[in-house]
């Protein structure tokens, strides 16, 4: 059996994204993820690989687009104000069918914000990162664990599908330590016969590009990118569901926030309240049918988020008026406490 | 066993975060559930510094150690930050040698130990921090004496392995008291 060892979120992931033939980062640094950037520079030359601290959060993700074009599996990470800056070339990366992976190990904002835990870049990850039709993959990670397993599977998705994909945590997740079992080194990686490696003189040039003047042509390919989010949608869809069947209370929550949640369900389950959680893991696709059946038998539905409320509409799309949906949340960088879910239930139960 | 829930505080260069490293990977070494938290707001830039370890038999939820159960303070603002929030029956372990004032709550257990001015004077520098953690691991039962070389190993740096004799020498040092 494979060793486990204490790791550092952020640092499990930087190994992981090694393990998974991620041979080039690109990075700025930023609290609370700087130690992936710190971890990449000391171990990427070890791997024979590219380390590059650039001068902005925009250069990084430009090499990233570069080193993906060129076939590379390559990385970029940050937390919430520098994923801002990195959007135009996020909605580049899709525009030109580019395999890449990004991190935001969310932090508090609007603004420079604060440094510590956040959830409030759901609705920037999910709905509209940055201009154009298009879709991310964002996988939440919930434990260091999955912060590991995750890295290897975002890259794996990137390429099977040829769209960026982001890993989103944050402040917690990235600074806590917890047992990990790492993956397995990838020993082969798949062909990118798009790729812009040099004809040789044997072919014909390949061409990564976005812009597209003829509007017919620019429709027909939009439509071809949405019938592959078709098939991440049908395929891809991820969640967990903890104590959720006979569930009369049940909460949803994601990333940090959801292990918080699950501390609450025992809780509740002790006291004899019939708590149980929804964790969705893929927040796109978001488990919307998934969702809806979980919630068929509850009560209510109540979800539990470090913001002011994002994933809750996409909660309430799914619930679609069936149940009443209630929300909790804690910003600006502050935790919920399992105690403050537990008193949310207790009020709703009491009608307050 | 339930969860133990430890907070450990003090300046920064007291060692408080390797010590809050080392005790997750007793946790784990015995085969427990284990999380570690440092923390990286503001105040770690004034120069405190503390780290939230938890060692359960069940799954932990948020890794934040927000009322211990243990207490570990190596500095005087420390314990005034902190000792108002462990819980009732809860223990502190307060450095003597460093912190005049003894806890004021009637309601936690105070162990008091000396740990700076005992590792000066068994020349372990340093080691008060291994001294706190050879003691909490006595106090919780976390495991015997004889599994910690083992443990150390994975903690001690490997380019420092002269490192290893001193830390040893400051846990059984702990243990035994």
């Amino acid at each position: 059996m494979a060793r486990k060892v204490l790791a550092k979120g952020n640092e499990a992931l930087a190994e992981a994204a090694i393990a998974a033939g991620c041979r080039g980062f690109f990075g700025y640094p930023i609290t609370p993820q700087t130690d992936v950037a710190a971890y990449m520079a000391r171990r990427m030359p070890q791997v024979g690989g590219v380390y590059v601290q650039a001068e902005s959060e925009i250069a990084a993700v430009n090499m990233v687009m570069g080193a993906a074009a060129a076939g590379a599996r390559a990385l970029t990470s940050s937390s919430s104000p520098g994923i801002s800056l990195k959007s135009e070339t996020i909605s580049y990366l899709a525009g030109c069918d580019l395999p890449a992976v990004i991190i935001n190990m969310q932090r508090a904002g609007p603004g420079l914000g604060g440094i510590q835990p956040s959830q409030a870049d759901y609705f920037q990850a999910t709905k509209g990162l940055a201009h154009g039709d298009f879709h991310l993959i964002v996988l939440a990670p919930y434990s260091v664990q999955e912060m590991a397993d995750f890295m290897v599977l975002a890259f794996d998705l990137a390429d099977r599908y040829r769209t960026p994909v982001m890993l989103l945590g944050d402040g917690m997740l990235g600074q806590m330590m917890e047992p990990v079992v790492f993956p397995e080194p990838v020993k082969t990686l798949p062909e990118k016969s798009w790729a812009v490696t040099g004809t040789k003189g044997k072919r014909p040039p390949n061409i990564i590009n976005s812009l597209y003047i003829q509007p017919d042509e620019l429709e027909t390919l939009v439509l071809e990118r949405y019938k592959r989010y078709e098939a991440i949608q049908r395929e891809e869809t991820r969640f967990e569901t903890f104590f959720a069947d006979d569930a009369e209370v049940l909460l949803t929550a994601y990333g940090s926030t959801a292990r918080i949640a699950k501390s609450a369900v025992l809780a509740l389950r002790e006291k004899g309240v019939k708590a149980g959680l929804f964790r969705p893991v893929t927040l796109w696709p978001f488990p919307q049918e998934a969702l809806r059946q979980a919630a068929a038998a509850a009560e209510y539905v109540l979800c539990v988020e470090m913001s002011m409320g994002q994933m809750v509409e996409d909660v309430r799309l799914a619930v679609n008026g069936a149940k009443p949906v209630h929300f909790y949340g804690r910003t600006g960088g502050v935790v919920p406490s399992p105690a403050e879910i537990i008193e949310q239930v207790t009020r709703i139960r009491e009608g307050s | 066993m339930s969860t133990h829930r430890i907070l450990i505080a003090g300046f920064g260069g007291q060692g408080v975060q390797f010590a809050g490293r080392l005790l997750a990977h007793v946790g784990m070494y015995v085969g427990k559930e284990v999380s570690y938290l440092s923390s990286y707001g503001p105040e770690m830039r004034g120069g405190t510094s503390n780290c939230s370890v938890q060692i359960s038999d069940k799954f932990i939820a948020s890794p934040l150690v927000l009322e211990p159960t243990e207490l570990v303070v190596m500095n005087g603002p420390s314990l005034e930050k902190f000792e108002k929030t462990v819980v009732p029956g809860g223990r502190i372990y307060i450095d003597s040698s460093i912190v005049a004032k003894p806890a004021v709550r009637s309601d936690i257990e105070p162990h008091p130990i000396p740990a700076t001015a005992l590792a000066e004077e068994m020349g372990l520098g340093r080691l008060a921090n291994v001294i706190f953690c050879g003691y909490l691991i006595k106090k919780l039962d976390l495991c015997p004496l004889s599994a910690l070389p083992a443990i150390l190993k994975e903690v001690v740096s490997a380019k420092r392995p002269e490192l290893l004799e001193g830390n040893l020498q400051a846990l059984a040092l702990g243990f035994s008291m």
